[in-house]
């Protein structure tokens, strides 16, 4: 490897390994119930999520419209191994049904399981709904979303599921603890930790030479056939790994939540991710994890006085009402997509010579102007 | 000389239209031929017959001493079927792979209209083709304990543009480059898949005579270097009677003639369909 790939990489993993302290740092120093947590847990889990989509629509081009119905599958999975015997004995959870799940599991275990299931799902679905292109591929995986969901509030489910009833205690952000041990994990950099290993695996896969062959499925499919690329064989590669990863980040999300119930994992949820997607820019990783994190700030946090009352210290309690916050947001978006068509970061990928470029250049914008 | 590829009665019918009738013809080991005739005649139809795009609708195709394809007309074609000796294969097994797996045994093709990867650069457009042959699975990928078969395909990636003359266009986005250099990089990405047999969908479309010139060296020197089989379909005749060893003239999907480049030359049928005379002035 040559000099400069070497500094580059070391370079990115000093970058990284700096956010993951400043996350274990800002846990001991902030208190547990800032809202800062919540946007960097639930801005991790959606980089996940986010960038498992975007192996799919971005770099394999199969626009994939199932990814709620992975992230349930993955966060029941979670719940129901990783909740203690004694909770599911008693009837504080299952009320009106029998739990019929005599096991229960550490939340590693839980998380891989969780993963497993919603790639097993994924692998069923994906040999007859592959075979579909473009616009009808989205349908049928909506389509899998949508039944998926109305499955699991199924009555007969309901030992199993708990039906429509949510799923609570189980090992949840706040019961996980270092592994053989009692002491409690620091919450949000176990969900960074998860969700950073997810995406470095996806990374590792698209720069691999199976990337490279998704890349060139979407790039051109009939040219990919002929130079020996078996279309089907990875396309079904490429559904089953980012739904395992979807699996995983609803674990995740299960985690993140303290419950758990199927109607939350509604159609709307996938187009949060397909918004942050495109907005990120389809295929680039990092553009993914940006705008996730925006968009979760946004949502969660910076906009969240719109609804409240008072926001940006002006105080208007009969414009800002409940709902308003949607309105704002929703044109926010629009002009997102209107003059950023590409996204924040189209297809290409966060560096450090990109960014010195930028502040240059807005640098020099800005020399313009003054003169 | 071994016959590497043979067509035995292809006939492709679409429908109610004869694209190919009853095609038969072989290809030698270390042989150029070349497949001519006007605009329609089949000539690509036949192509992506061989290369598993398009199920023959009836006949046998043979690589290597290998049955790749065999049909017959079956359901609704049977009724429909314009061609002759339906019967003949009516026994066999039918195969019909597809595109990837006859790439793998050994078929690599170019396309009429460059079909290049467009977002990647010139280097890995010719890597992406050396997957078909990589030794290793996702989980050595991803984990990169092959990553010594990856140095090995990057490593001959290099060797293979450095011998077509690309290696200073390497980090170039592949659309972005002349379309002389397009159609080479094509040709590239072909040999990346370690063909025996390489078939050419018209090479010297858009060339001018020099270009076309270059081309006619370039296919003889691949053809020696990498011990390869080449058929190839072609309009400018200069390069067609340069250099192939043997023609196949199609017109209306019908074989009209085959033979040496001279033969075809005072062919009479030929003239009249496909070369024409040079009017008297």
């Amino acid at each position: 490897m040559d000099r400069a790939k070497k500094n580059h990489l070391i370079r990115i993993f000093v970058a990284i390994a700096v956010v993951y302290l400043a996350v274990l740092v800002l846990e001991f120093t902030l208190r547990p119930t800032s809202i800062l947590f919540t946007v960097l847990r639930k801005g991790a889990i959606y980089s996940l999520v986010a960038v498992s989509m975007n192996l799919l629509n971005g770099f394999t081009g199969l626009f994939s419209l199932g990814q709620a119905g992975f992230m349930l599958l993955g966060a029941y999975t979670y719940a129901i191994f990783t909740m203690p015997v004694s909770v599911k004995e008693s009837e504080r959870v299952y009320r009106y049904y029998e739990c019929i799940v005599g096991f229960d599991t550490g939340s590693f275990v839980g998380l891989i399981a969780a993963g497993l299931v919603a790639a097993f799902f994924a692998f069923l679905i994906g040999l007859p709904v592959l075979r579909l292109k473009s616009d009808y591929l989205a349908i049928a995986t909506l389509g899998f979303a949508e039944i998926i969901r109305a499955i699991f509030q199924w009555d007969v489910l309901g030992p199993l599921t708990n039906g429509a009833n949510l799923l609570r205690e189980y090992k949840d952000l706040s019961r996980i603890t270092l592994p053989f041990t009692d002491i409690p994990f620091p919450p949000t950099l176990f969900v960074f930790i998860v969700a950073g290993v997810c995406i470095l695996l996806i990374v590792l896969l698209i720069n691999s030479s199976f990337g490279r062959a998704f890349k060139a499925i979407r790039d051109d499919e009939t040219a990919a056939e002929a130079m020996g690329i078996n279309l089907f064989k990875h396309k079904e590669l490429s559904f089953v790994i980012s739904s395992f990863f979807a699996g995983v980040s609803g674990a995740l999300l299960a985690a993140f939540q303290y419950t758990v119930q199927a109607q939350q994992f509604e159609s709307m949820m996938t187009y949060e991710i397909l918004l942050i997607v495109v907005i990120g820019g389809i295929g680039s990783i990092s553009g993914s994890c940006i705008a996730s994190f925006l968009y979760i700030a946004l949502s969660e946090w910076w906009l969240r006085g719109l609804d409240m009352g008072k926001f940006l210290g002006i105080s208007a309690p009969d414009l800002f009402r409940s709902g308003f916050r949607r309105l704002v947001f929703s044109v926010i978006i629009m002009v997102i997509v209107l003059f950023f068509s590409k996204g924040i970061m189209g297809d290409k990928e966060l560096s450090f010579e990109r960014m010195k470029a930028f502040v240059k250049r807005a640098g020099r914008k800005k020399k313009e102007t003054a003169k | 000389m071994k016959e590497l590829l043979r067509l035995d009665d292809i006939t492709m019918q679409f429908g109610g239209v004869v694209a190919v009738n009853n095609l038969s013809m072989n290809v030698k080991e270390g042989e150029i031929v070349a497949l001519i005739g006007p605009n329609g005649a089949g000539k690509t139809t036949a192509f992506n017959c061989i290369t598993g795009v398009y199920e023959p609708t009836n006949g046998r195709i043979v690589f290597d001493g290998k049955t790749i394809i065999t049909n017959h007309p079956s359901g609704k074609m049977q009724r429909n079927y314009a061609g002759f000796e339906a019967d003949k294969y009516l026994g066999e097994k039918t195969l019909h792979p597809t595109p990837d797996v006859i790439t793998k045994l050994g078929i690599a093709r170019t396309f009429q209209n460059i079909r290049l990867f467009k977002s990647m650069t010139v280097f890995e457009n010719v890597l992406t083709a050396m997957h078909v042959r990589a030794k290793e699975n996702v989980f050595s990928a991803v984990f990169r304990l092959s990553w010594k078969e990856e140095r090995r395909m990057e490593a001959e990636t290099e060797k293979l543009l450095s011998e077509q003359g690309l290696l200073s266009h390497r980090d170039e986005i592949a659309t972005s480059l002349p379309y002389g250099l397009q159609r080479r990089l094509e040709i590239a990405r072909a040999l990346a898949t370690k063909p025996r047999l390489l078939l050419l969908d018209e090479p010297a479309a858009g060339m001018n005579p020099q270009e076309t010139q270059e081309l006619s060296l370039f296919i003889k020197e691949i053809k020696e270097r990498y011990d390869l089989t080449v058929l190839m379909i072609e309009h400018h005749m200069d390069l067609v009677m340069g250099i192939s060893d043997r023609i196949y003239v199609l017109d209306f999907g019908s074989l009209i003639a085959e033979g040496t480049p001279e033969e075809i030359q005072s062919n009479q049928r030929v003239i009249d369909a496909y070369l024409g005379v040079a009017e008297d002035v």
